[in-house]
């Protein structure tokens, strides 16, 4: 018999083995998180050429693990944390096969345990991407493919609940636009998984020798379907939990259901195609699937992720303006809770995702200009833009939303949850901007020594690279600071938070508060459909959303003059053909 | 609220949308048509495009062609490394390998050369400095681009795809000569 606990802040129903299976990958994630930040410290303090900490080897093999625990383990834990949100408690129903979901949950933790161990022994400095033929240990293949049959189970755990929930009837109508993107998300998710498996294993037999060649082109293209495309489910992931969050804090509703699904729909059809943005300067592929793909057919995702832009922010100022903060364009925005850690670092990622993490993305993801950028610094500045900031600064903002729902817990260190969003996005983006310049100037990513001492030619980057890798050292700093407060309160949090047994009057805006927390609920009333507006405002003739319109042209200006500055730039290197 | 509960309007799809969605979808759906034909665009009109052309090749197949072509045109030694001088508008070579780029090449301005390039064991990243230009080079693959240096000086090939321990020690070296 399932048993549910409802939160008496939120209204939201925990299945009880859902809510478990949630509080473990949540901390499982944190874990990647921290790992993945004490060796990103590590990667920058050597970057910053006049500090430049680590020695050559452990350099790159540090740079191995901060990238896989940061791209794939901390944020794929996380997102197992976020399906069984979206389906079983937001859907009000039980988890389907909690059984094979701790399987895939100690999947997942032997897979990142034995991955982290390869690269720790040393044998397997390969980068994130370890590109055939450079070879890894067998068991850091393995560890990637036994990670990835567990996410994989996850995610039919969470389609079998929506099956479930539609079978049982605990929701009325279609369901939530929150699902709906975490659906796109789980769709994006096992079609990487696949790319996954298609290239991994037969690397993985390659590694122990029962396959004689891999072909490095090949692996390329391949890899990519799920190297890149795991970074998509943080895309559609991240999105959700936008709107879970302009939801929750403010009441906002969809602009438009259908835009918004819409634009989750062109997700699922074209995101995929970017792999190609990797092998845009590789040899033996042709122009014309490099410029279908790497557009995302007719850059179809990108309009995508301008609708979400537009909406997700939209909802929000739609919201404000209801509770009557309607004085000129941004007074919705001005009077937002700044304060609050969850509505701060939901703004802040959603800001720099979309000035500096989309906006380069396609930039450098446009066929001949990514002559000038392939493998510089440009790159990871980029990545840092969309998931360090967009997705992970997303999940801390979770985070803070969970802590009292999920956990229990009232915030460990208030002022510093209050601080964190603010540290963290500042640092990291003043790295972002000066790895930015740093890769114009042709920055190499992945590099040991700027200086290139002890080789038998000699170069020299202009003075003006060392400065700006100086500037993106001190944001990394800052960055890490950032990220280390998030675990302090976090870990805080858990261990010495307050126990909020009754209600704590956290979230009053929506739904009224309920007595006590309780496991007693056998099965929760049925999800209604969200109430009818009083009054129809869409199609009135004037814009809900003036304020939200103006930052979105603010965005397409920015993001012309940018991508025909890089055109110009392009113009002037070595003519090619 | 109803962005975590289900629509209010059972036949969701039918509900109006907002003008400034509207106005939105369409503003940016023109962009990404202008995006989408800026690549085809610079194809016909603009000066920097790679080839389509490449062959599947062996290490020691290509490794063969640059000998030939640096016993065929060497000028001159650095550090022990040949610089070869072929003449204009000829095919040039220059491979990748753990740690270096072979052979050091010398170009006359103005003219062009179909330079071949390819990778001996691991992937590499040719990216020349301080023009920043960036390909990523293969084993087993053949690029073939044709290059027109415009400007007369010394530039250096970085390794920018991580290729192990000696990575940051990969340099070559292209050195174009006023005609």
């Amino acid at each position: 018999m399932a048993q549910f606990r409802v939160c008496p802040d939120s209204g939201f129903y925990f299945d009880k083995s859902a809510e478990s299976l949630m509080k473990a990958n949540a901390v499982a994630g944190a874990v990647s998180l921290l790992i993945a930040g004490v060796l990103g410290l590590g990667v920058i303090l050597t970057r910053w050429q006049e500090v430049h900490l680590l020695p050559a080897d452990l350099f790159y093999q540090v740079l191995t693990g901060h990238g896989i625990n940061a791209l794939i383990f901390w944020i794929i834990f996380f997102e197992m944390a976020i399906l069984y949100f979206a389906s079983s408690t937001l859907l009000r129903t039980r988890l389907a096969a909690p059984r094979w979901a701790w399987l895939g949950f100690a999947l997942m933790i032997i897979g990142m345990v034995m991955n982290n161990i390869a690269v720790l022994q040393g044998n397997s400095s390969v980068m994130m991407t370890s590109y055939a033929p450079m070879q890894a240990a067998p068991h850091f293949y393995l560890g990637l493919i036994l990670f990835a049959v567990g996410a994989l189970i996850g995610c039919f755990v969470f389609l079998g609940t929506l099956v479930i929930a539609r079978d049982d009837r605990t929701y009325e109508g279609s369901i939530p636009l929150v699902t709906f993107g975490a659906l796109t998300a789980c769709i994006i998710a096992i079609f990487t998984i696949a790319s996954g498996a298609i290239i991994l294993v037969p690397t993985f037999l390659w590694s122990v020798g029962y396959i004689g060649h891999i072909d490095a082109a090949m692996y390329r293209v391949i890899w990519w379907g799920m190297g890149h495309s795991s970074q998509q489910i943080n895309v559609a992931a991240h999105v959700s939990v936008w709107y879970l969050i302009a939801g929750v804090l403010f009441g906002a509703r969809p602009m438009s259901e259908k835009v918004s699904r819409f634009a989750f729909l062109l997700y699922i059809l074209f995101l995929q195609l970017a792999s190609a943005h990797h092998i845009l300067v590789d040899p033996g592929i042709s122009s014309e699937w490099k410029v279908f793909n790497t557009s995302y057919a007719m850059y179809l995702a990108v309009l995508a992720s301008m609708i979400h832009g537009l909406t997700v922010p939209g909802s929000v100022e739609v919201a404000q303006r209801a509770k009557g903060y309607t004085k000129g364009m941004f007074e919705w925005l001005r009077k937002a809770p700044w304060g609050n850690p969850v509505f701060s670092g939901f703004f802040l990622s959603l800001i720099i995702f979309g000035f500096i993490g989309g906006i380069t993305g396609v930039v450098m993801g446009t066929e001949q200009i990514n002559l000038i950028i392939h493998n510089t610094i440009y790159v990871p500045a980029h990545f840092h833009a969309t998931v360090a900031v967009g997705t992970t600064l997303t999940f801390m903002a979770l985070t803070y939303l969970l802590i009292p729902v999920l956990f229990r817990r009232a915030l460990f260190l208030p002022w510093m949850a209050r601080w964190q969003p603010y540290v963290f996005s500042a640092g990291m983006t003043l790295m972002i901007l000066f790895m930015l310049g740093a890769g114009t100037l042709g920055v190499s990513r992945r590099h040991w020594d700027m200086d290139f001492t002890g080789a038998i030619l000699s170069f020299e980057y202009p003075g003006t690279a060392y400065t700006l890798m100086a500037v993106a050292g001190i944001g990394g700093v800052l960055g890490v600071l950032g990220g280390a407060m998030y675990l302090i309160v976090t870990v805080g949090s858990l261990l010495f938070g307050k126990k909020l047994d009754e209600s704590a009057g956290l979230f009053q805006g929506f739904g009224a508060p309920l007595a006590a927390s309780s496991y007693n609920v056998d099965q929760p009333e049925r999800l209604l459909m969200a109430p009818k507006l009083a009054v129809e405002q869409h199609g009135s003739g004037g814009m809900e959303a003036p304020g939200t319109f103006v930052l979105a042209l603010a965005l397409l200006v920015c993001f012309v003059v940018y991508y025909f500055i890089n055109w110009d730039y392009l113009a002037s290197v070595w003519p090619l053909s | 609220m109803s962005s975590f509960l289900p629509p209010s309007e059972r036949i969701w799809w039918k509900t109006p949308i907002g003008k400034e969605e509207v106005l939105w979808i369409g503003i940016a759906l023109v962009w990404c048509l202008i995006m989408f034909f800026m690549m085809p665009y610079w194809h016909i009109y603009g000066k920097q495009n790679l080839s389509n052309e490449a062959y599947q090749t062996t290490p020691q197949r290509f490794q063969a062609r640059v000998d030939e072509m640096v016993k065929q045109y060497k000028i001159g030694e650095q550090s022990g490394i040949p610089i070869v001088k072929p003449p204009a508008g000829s095919d040039v070579y220059m491979l990748g390998r753990l740690w270096q780029w072979y052979p050091i090449l010398e170009l006359e301005k103005n003219q062009s050369y179909r330079l071949h390039l390819s990778s001996m064991d691991w992937n590499h990243g040719f990216s020349l400095q301080p023009v920043n230009i960036n390909l990523q080079i293969i084993p087993g693959y053949e690029m073939v681009i044709t290059v027109t240096p415009d400007q007369a000086g010394e530039f250096t090939v970085v390794c920018n795809e991580y290729c192990g321990i000696g990575h940051h020690l990969m340099l070559g070296k292209i050195y174009v000569k006023e005609n």
